[in-house]
């Protein structure tokens, strides 16, 4: 349908055209990763086997989610603070399985030191940390866990059973003890997720306390905001008769919570899960939800730093026993399957959600 | 080829080129329309037997609230499709003027709305107009073009707001409350939507600004040797393309809580399903405004009918796509039997 006569002037127009259109699109995918210097005049602190021009790569599950940004930002400081010459901070745009590969391929091949990363999928990006590991890279993984024969240590919030267990003692208290609830989740296959959902329904199966409380249906939001405002639609539509949602996951609960404040469901069906105060205060504040939870973000950023120059420096493997000193945060023992806790979590309400501001 | 008025090349399956059309194509087109409407109009009721919570006052203002963006994005994409040309960038104009407007509102929280509307519809209108200037200009297909703006804008969405997110708290209440109160029934973004719609319809099939869109995707060269100022026309539909996404983009903040940098990726797809499923023809020259806002309210129904329904949501991709293999069949079938039809005609006449 374009094959009419088409004078040189034009070709020449249309050629032009398609290069701009090409470079400006190019530039707009290269966008995705920062580069900051850090401060290499510090590194000398750490001792003298200490590593003084490492480079730290951190791949976060999406670029752009508020969630991930405060995890980031206590991780740069903490990489600074540990002696990282260099920290980079790349990922996809999306949250989607294969996306976080290009990126751990790259920084391979621009010989990072240490990746910290919040896997997708715990299997998709285990050839790449594979190669990566034989280049000489220790791989921490944070947040989300890898397969554990991918990495060297992996960093929890949280004991994944407390997170769960506060989930659903919030939720019992806010139903009193009984009537119908729901998840409304991330990914469907989002390793940290499913752990703690896996916790919830053993803790509801198992708890006398909560024999009232049933469990009706596990919704996927894909973290994002449109999706799942209508997922939560949906349940309420599906199950008349729903008292609760759980959302332990930061864009799900605040899009759940505008959601049932915008319809006639406000203070009648009760939410909880893990939020960002700052993302949850509105709706604390006009009765929609009285309670959530939540861990410090910044301090698992700061954490898993400290831990990927532990693992540069080569003071701990990985191993169950080793220990490490997190800055400010006190030591940190390395516990059996590589896993480092960072805190208990925290739960926010009207009296006490000023005091943050993450 | 005779040269049809173009008031009559309207609505015929033109990527055939077509001539002029007989009395028969009045229930020829409702056939073409009929579907969409047939399915949504069965889909709601067998979800209400199923589940009497899915027309509760509640679940019907969830309906509307859930198909007003897609029913104005799908709409001023038929605009683009019936021009032979395609428009992939509303997703993230639609991002780029929804992250405005909360910048908007967190900066200056007394702006007045309508003001804001305006605002954002100008932004969306500059940047549908870059798309109808490359494309009219370069003479490069419409689909490589946005292809690269639906990047190019996503981009600046991403430099541009970053890790920062606007949410519905930042906003002014009464914003917000143009998604929740209801004014004869109906949410006002909705009611917003609507009259939008039905005068973009008036407007595509009245105005002679508008059969031209029309004749220009049956036969762009006839248009041209008509008189037809095709670059212009092709121009105009882009632009006001661009301001149906960028009004899309304000009611998004209004209604969804977090506007950011990836807010509104991926639309452009469903927005063109929506329109193919609403009976516009893909290459242009058919199709109506109504039409593709009927497939819009009926891609938005099936999800929260499926959901309603406790249907695995997986199912829901499925279910799409039939619907659009349908739509372009029954397209199909209904263009060769028109063409039948013709040579039958012309047979006789020999």
């Amino acid at each position: 349908m374009f094959t009419q006569r088409v004078s040189p002037t034009r070709r020449f127009g249309t050629l032009t055209a398609s290069l701009a259109i090409a470079a400006l699109a190019l530039t707009a995918c290269a966008g995705g990763g920062t580069t900051e210097p850090g401060a290499s005049g510090s590194a000398g602190a750490s001792g003298g086997a200490a590593k003084t021009d490492a480079t730290i790569t951190f791949i976060p599950k999406q670029l752009n989610n508020p969630y991930t940004d405060v995890v980031l930002g206590g991780g740069k400081e903490g990489a600074k603070a540990a002696g990282f010459a260099t920290t980079n901070v790349v990922g996809p745009l999306e949250a989607s399985a294969s996306s976080q590969v290009t990126f751990i391929n790259a920084e391979t091949q621009a010989g990072t030191n240490a990746i910290v990363i919040a896997a997708n999928d715990p299997d998709a990006v285990c050839s790449a940390l594979a190669e990566a590991r034989t280049a000489g890279a220790k791989i921490v993984a944070f947040d989300s866990d890898t397969n554990p024969d991918c990495r060297d240590v992996f960093i929890s919030q949280v004991v994944a059973k407390d997170v769960a267990l506060i989930q659903t003692k919030l939720i019992a208290q806010q139903i009193g003890g009984k009537g119908e609830i729901a998840i409304l989740s991330a990914t469907a296959n989002a390793t940290n997720q499913n752990e703690w959902i896996k916790f919830m329904e053993e803790d509801l199966a198992s708890n006398p306390e909560y024999k009232d409380i049933k469990l009706v249906a596990k919704v996927y939001g894909d973290d994002d905001d449109a999706k799942s405002f209508q997922e939560a639609q949906g349940l309420l539509q599906a199950h008349p008769n729903l008292k609760g949602i759980i959302s332990p996951t930061t864009v799900g609960i605040a899009a759940t919570a505008r959601y049932l404040s915008t319809s006639e469901y406000k203070g009648k069906v009760a939410l909880t899960g893990l939020g960002l105060p700052n993302e949850m205060r509105s709706f604390v504040k006009d009765g929609t939800v009285t309670e959530f939870a939540l861990w410090d973000p910044a301090q698992l950023g700061e954490v898993s730093a400290y831990a990927a120059k532990a693992l540069v420096d080569g003071t701990i493997t990985g191993k169950a026993g080793d220990k490490f000193t997190a800055g400010a945060l006190g030591e940190r023992t390395v516990e059996d399957g590589g896993l480092v806790i960072v805190g208990p979590p925290t739960v926010f309400n009207k009296e006490n959600i000023d005091k943050y501001d993450f | 080829m005779s040269s049809p008025s173009h008031g009559t090349l309207n609505r015929a399956p033109a990527s055939k080129g077509l001539g002029p059309h007989t009395s028969g194509l009045g229930a020829f087109l409702k056939l073409r329309e009929l579907p969409v409407t047939v399915a949504l109009v069965a889909l709601v009721i067998i979800t209400t037997i199923a589940n009497p919570l899915f027309l509760s006052p509640q679940g019907m203002k969830d309906l509307m609230l859930n198909a007003t963006i897609m029913m104005l994005l799908a709409a001023g994409q038929t605009m683009v499709i019936v021009t032979r040309n395609i428009d992939l960038s509303v997703g993230s104009i639609l991002g780029l003027v929804a992250f405005g407007t909360g910048t908007i509102f967190s900066s200056m929280p007394n702006m007045p709305i309508p003001l804001v509307l305006l605002i954002g519809i100008a932004f969306g209108a500059v940047l549908g107009a870059f798309n109808g200037l490359l494309t009219v200009w370069a003479k490069v297909p419409s689909l490589v073009i946005t292809l690269g703006t639906l990047y190019v804008f996503r981009g600046l969405n991403n430099a541009w707001a970053g890790p920062k997110q606007h949410f519905a708290g930042d906003r002014p209440e009464a914003f917000g409350n143009l998604s929740v109160d209801t004014v004869l029934g109906m949410p006002i973004i909705t009611l917003l939507a609507v009259i939008v719609v039905i005068i973009l319809a008036i407007f595509m099939s009245g105005a002679r600004q508008g059969r031209d869109l029309y004749a220009i995707g049956s036969d762009p060269e006839a248009a041209k040797l008509f008189g037809i100022n095709v670059s212009r026309r092709v121009f105009t539909a882009f632009l006001i393309n661009g301001s149906l996404a960028g009004l899309a983009g304000v009611l998004y903040a209004s209604r969804f809580n977090a506007v950011g940098a990836t807010t509104g990726s991926g639309l452009e797809l469903d927005v063109v399903a929506a329109a193919v499923v609403g009976g516009v023809a893909i290459f242009g020259g058919s199709g109506t405004v109504i039409g593709a806002a009927i497939g819009a309210i009926l891609l938005n129904t099936i999800t929260s009918s499926l959901t309603a329904l406790r249907v695995d949501k997986f199912w829901q991709q499925a279910i799409v796509g039939v619907l659009i293999i349908t739509a372009i069949l029954i397209d199909r079938l209904a263009s060769l039997r028109h063409a039948k039809n013709l040579r039958e005609k012309e047979g006789r006449n020999v």
